[in-house]
């Protein structure tokens, strides 16, 4: 999938879970990638964090050491 | 096998509570209240003579036919029209009745002709029984005065009373020679059907039925269900299949395969012959209710495109070679394992299918986990109602409508949210109408005016005609006016909610942002339209809320669904009859292939296969270890397909070509893999780009069940051979045992019984249960064994009701000056989806092109004329289409429908989805409309490129 695809789709859940108290909205986040996102995509996603690819949510970015790790 | 023929005690029940207890010809009967005598004496077994009294309208009067004697009365009361009363004694056979009878059917046969031999209602006409009940033996009046029956007169004058045959229809055939106008048909389109289509013109002897002001039926607002022929108790209104083939000697009760109402019907055969689709009146969902498709449009089964033979081809650029099941099984297997063997396993996955029954979904879902060994299944559901599956889930424990249909008649105010009742589930639609003009309230949320907001004798209370994407805005909007003037029912919330939750959401509704003054100025409705809307649905009494694709093909559907439930739990509206959150489902079994599993994070019942206890399972029963990560949906299988990791798809009855956003997008991915494996009644779309085809079975060929919108799992039965050689199922079977899968089913009950043994809500479900009771709504376990028309009864499924913020995010398809108008999509009530069937029916006479609807100032603005080829672009694509004008829709949307492949309507749609589910926003789009000579270079591409995909080779 594109990266601009991935982020659009990450940055998205982040909008949803915004208007929640932080905490919440970040561990809202993470749950919600690791449920219904495919290992690839999560892969995917976890590069492009290692390479600090721009545009991502910061909902996003304080969420991702809760995702669930790709084995 | 035996004709089904269910009893009509002439008037419909009556539901109160009293018993009054009379005597009929000596024998004594207790019935409720409000029974007629016709229905108290049909209850004992005795069956007056009537014409114009069926059980289906209420009673008439007008035949004379039904007369009776009671004691202490004068004269000879219709038993239709009367009322027992308690310790009434009643005579419906005496001198003077048989004597009045007899003269009554001898006036009506004095204008009847007399061919009984060669009528197509011969052995199935009331005229004819109650001439034999009443022993009419001699018609002393001839044809020489006046009368209806004959072209011309003894002298070869013509006759002007006479009117001449309509055979508009496609389905039926009106004949007026025919006609002893008893109304039924009228009451019928009336009271079953609302459409009023249909009338009484002239008087006296004058009178005939008429189709609108003296028009064809055809030509006329008649929508073609087929209420009319089946109350006429002539031939008058006659299907045009028993013309042709004659009376049918066997049914059996089936389930239709159209849309999520899932009417039960009569599938009325001779020999293997389909005669005619008869609405069953035990049926629960329908009441002996039906609309064109279902009672109509099956002519697909038999249809000559219909492929029956299993063909493969190496690449998609060959023809296709039509092949034995073996080699097209073994071909594929070989195909499937080699891609698993050399890209991993997660490189394939399957589609399920939302046509095929339970059984069917469930082993294609199983193929995935348990011979794949993944959880790459996904089901077209993820397009249409996987938002529901996510808010509903998360608010309420559950995705499931927590009503069955039967609770719109003690609905007192009902929301109608993005769906098109009247279209898309039409035998609904009706139930809904008649509960509007007993005087339930309406309220519309709807970009454009659907039928429902105006009909004959029902008119919206509110009408929020709103911007197309801004329904989260509305919903938060009315929950602001909720909150904020005190409507909600603190009790409800208090003892079936999370107090803390509902004060944080109070909290965020209440901010003057959410209020609608605030946000008229992106929903475009008027404030004070909203905060009346919200009044009436809060304090209307029991407000239902009914909701389509409307509501969920959004980029916050999820959110939108949340915002619907959120609704429910402020004002109390759950959990008893009248109330409630429905979600309309679109195709006869989405709810089903949901319940299964198809999804790829769920196992079957909505469990997520994170959960261990779920997964130790299905490991025990299948004898597997099962994937605990979430596989692909179907758009991130299309792109990790053109990722190349992603390289064999099995997919059954779904055509995602067509139905799925973004057709560049999707062709792409298929295109991308080495083995598609298309399971499909026709050369879909989708098997343009396929290497295998596997030729599929009708509804009509199949045992099996379907689950409707009100969770009712309903039989479908086998009803004649599989034309292609096998079930669905069994095509499933072959393929998994090619692969080693070594399964042994033999009859889908016993798919049933594993799903049973299973699966915690379907624990009791089993043939022989459905074959007691008809038909069983989910839940049915040991705590609800005769199943749950209602849900959340004492509390929900996950404990607490649970209020989420939802916050209004706007798309990001944006109008602009190169897109400056909004397209919203939809369906029509002849057609079904992809038109894959009902393209194949003459239900084309209604409907043989996607039009294009604009508004007039649009239209004027770009010099476009009704019925011109226009070209509709969006930043995705562009196709041509033909305009029609009209103020349904408002400025700046424009709106169409996706029946048909040429239409190509997708092309324009973009990949912006759902932001939980993934479910495309097809009902957003910006466009841009232009006018056009014809069809685009993309449209006329995409036909010659059909055409060389379904090349067949011939046979040596």
């Amino acid at each position: 999938m594109s990266p601009e695809k991935l982020t659009y789709m990450a940055n998205q859940i982040a909008g949803f879970f915004r208007s929640k108290p932080h905490e919440e909205a970040v561990a809202g986040v993470a749950d919600h990638i690791s449920k219904f996102w495919e290992p690839r995509m999560r892969a995917q996603l976890f590069d492009m964090l290692d390479r600090a690819v721009d545009g991502l949510d910061p909902l996003v970015l304080e969420a991702a050491p809760k995702i669930r790790p790709v084995d | 096998m035996s004709l089904i023929k269910e009893t009509d005690y002439g008037t419909p029940a009556a539901t109160s509570e009293n018993q009054v207890t009379l005597t009929i010809d000596g024998f004594e009967v207790s019935v409720p209240e409000g029974t007629s005598v016709m229905r108290a004496a049909m209850e004992t077994g005795i069956k007056i003579p009537k014409l114009c009294a069926t059980d289906m309208v209420d009673a008439f009067g007008s035949c004379r036919l039904c007369l009776v004697e009671i004691e202490g009365r004068r004269g000879t009361p219709s038993s239709c029209t009367t009322p027992v009363e308690d310790g009434m004694v009643v005579q419906t056979q005496t001198g003077r009745l048989k004597d009045i009878r007899r003269g009554v059917m001898e006036l009506y046969i004095s204008d009847h002709p007399l061919d009984c031999l060669t009528c197509a209602a011969n052995g199935d006409c009331e005229l004819q029984d109650m001439a034999g009940a009443v022993g009419l033996r001699d018609v002393r009046y001839g044809y020489d005065g006046d009368n209806h029956v004959k072209q011309r007169d003894g002298g070869g004058e013509v006759n002007a009373r006479f009117m001449a045959k309509d055979e508009s229809n496609p389905y039926f055939t009106y004949d007026p020679s025919k006609c002893i106008v008893c109304s039924r048909c009228v009451r019928a389109c009336e009271e079953v059907q609302g459409t009023f289509a249909l009338t009484i013109e002239g008087r006296g002897f004058g009178s005939r039925v008429s189709p609108g002001m003296h028009e064809s039926f055809l030509e006329s607002e008649c929508v073609s269900c087929g209420a009319c022929v089946q109350a006429c108790p002539t031939a008058t209104l006659q299907e045009k299949s028993v013309i042709e083939i004659g009376q049918p000697e066997h049914s059996l009760v089936t389930t239709c395969a159209y849309c999520g109402v899932g009417c039960s019907f009569k599938a009325e055969m001779r020999g293997q012959e389909l005669v005619r689709m008869v609405p069953y009146k035990d049926g629960k969902a329908n009441h002996g209710h039906s609309c064109v498709k279902g009672r109509f449009a099956y002519g697909y089964a038999t249809h000559q495109d219909r492929i029956l033979n299993p063909m493969i081809r190496e690449k998609i650029s060959d023809p296709w070679r039509e092949v034995s099941w073996e080699e097209a099984l073994g071909f594929a297997a070989s195909k499937l394992r080699a891609i698993q063997y050399e890209h991993g396993k997660e490189s394939i996955g399957v589609i399920t299918s939302s046509r095929c029954t339970n059984e069917e979904t469930y082993l294609v879902q199983k193929l995935a986990r348990a011979v794949f060994l993944n959880n790459n299944t996904d089901t077209c559901a993820r397009v249409c109602h996987s938002p529901t599956g996510y808010g509903l889930g998360q608010t309420f424990g559950t995705s499931a409508g927590t009503q069955d249909f039967d609770s719109v008649e003690q609905a007192d105010v009902v929301l109608v949210i993005g769906a098109n009742p009247t279209d898309g589930h039409p035998v609904f639609g009706s139930r809904l109408k008649k509960r509007l003009r007993e005087g339930a309230k309406l309220i519309v949320i709807d970009p454009r005016r659907i039928d429902l907001v105006r009909t004959p004798h029902v008119s919206a209370a509110h009408h929020l005609a709103l911007r197309p994407g801004t329904n989260v805005a509305m919903v938060t909007a009315l929950a602001h006016v909720i909150v904020t003037e005190g409507l909600f029912d603190e009790e409800f919330i208090r003892t079936r909610c999370d107090w803390d939750e509902f004060q944080d959401y109070a909290e965020f509704v209440a901010d003057p942002a959410n209020s609608p003054e605030s946000v008229e100025t992106l929903t475009g409705v008027p404030a004070e339209e909203v905060r009346a809307a919200a009044r009436l649905y809060a304090r209307g009494g029991n407000a239902a809320i009914y909701y389509g694709l409307g509501v969920t093909e959004h980029s916050q559907g999820s959110t939108a669904v949340i915002g619907i439930a959120n609704l429910a739990m402020l004002t109390g509206n759950i959990g008893r009859p009248g109330v409630g959150v429905n979600p309309l489902r679109g195709q006869n079994n989405v709810q089903g292939s949901c319940d299964m599993g198809s999804f790829p994070h769920e196992l079957p019942g909505y469990r997520h296969v994170n959960n261990a206890d779920v997964r130790d399972i299905f490991e025990q029963a299948w004898g597997v270890s099962i994937s605990d990560e979430p596989g692909l949906r179907i758009t991130n299988m299309l792109d990790a397909a053109v990722d190349g990791t992603f390289r064999g798809l099995y997919c059954q009855g779904e055509d995602i070509l067509q139905s799925d956003p973004d057709t560049k997008h999707v062709s792409a991915g298929l295109a991308a893999m080495d083995c598609v494996i298309v399971h499909d009644l026709f050369l879909n779309e989708t098997s343009h780009y396929a290497h295998v085809f596997l030729p599929g079975s009708t509804f009509l060929e199949k045992d099996g069940t379907f689950t409707n919108a009100e969770r009712r799992i309903n039989r479908v039965r086998k009803v004649m051979a599989p034309k292609n050689g096998y079930a669905d199922w069994e095509v499933t079977q072959l393929l998994a045992n090619a692969m080693g899968a070594g399964w042994t089913y033999t009859h889908p009950s016993q798919i049933m019984d594993e799903i049973a043994a299973t699966t915690p809500s379907f624990a009791n479900v089993s043939y022989a249960l459905l074959e007691e009771k008809g038909s069983v709504q989910w839940p049915c376990n040991d705590s609800t064994p005769e199943g749950s028309p209602i849900m959340h009864v004492d509390g929900f499924v996950r404990g607490k009701g649970r209020f989420i913020r939802t916050d209004y995010i706007a798309t990001d398809e944006k109008t602009g000056p190169r897109f400056p108008l909004l397209l919203t999509t939809g369906r029509i009530l002849s057609q079904y989806n992809v038109g894959a069937q009902t393209r194949r029916t003459e239900n084309v006479v209604w409907h043989d092109e996607d039009v294009l609807e604009i508004h007039p100032h649009d239209a004027e603005n770009r010099g476009i004329k009704d019925g011109d080829w226009i070209k509709l672009a969006s930043r995705s694509g562009e196709t041509a289409l033909r305009a029609r004008i009209t103020d349904r829709v408002s400025p700046g949307v424009v709106y169409t429908t996706f029946h048909h492949p040429a239409t190509q309507a997708n092309v324009i749609t973009t990949d912006y989805s759902d932001w939980a589910t993934n479910c495309p926003e097809y009902k957003v789009t910006a466009v841009q409309v232009s006018p056009s000579n014809g069809p685009t270079e993309w449209q006329e591409h995409y036909e010659q490129f059909a055409a060389r995909a379904r090349r067949i080779e011939a046979a040596e």
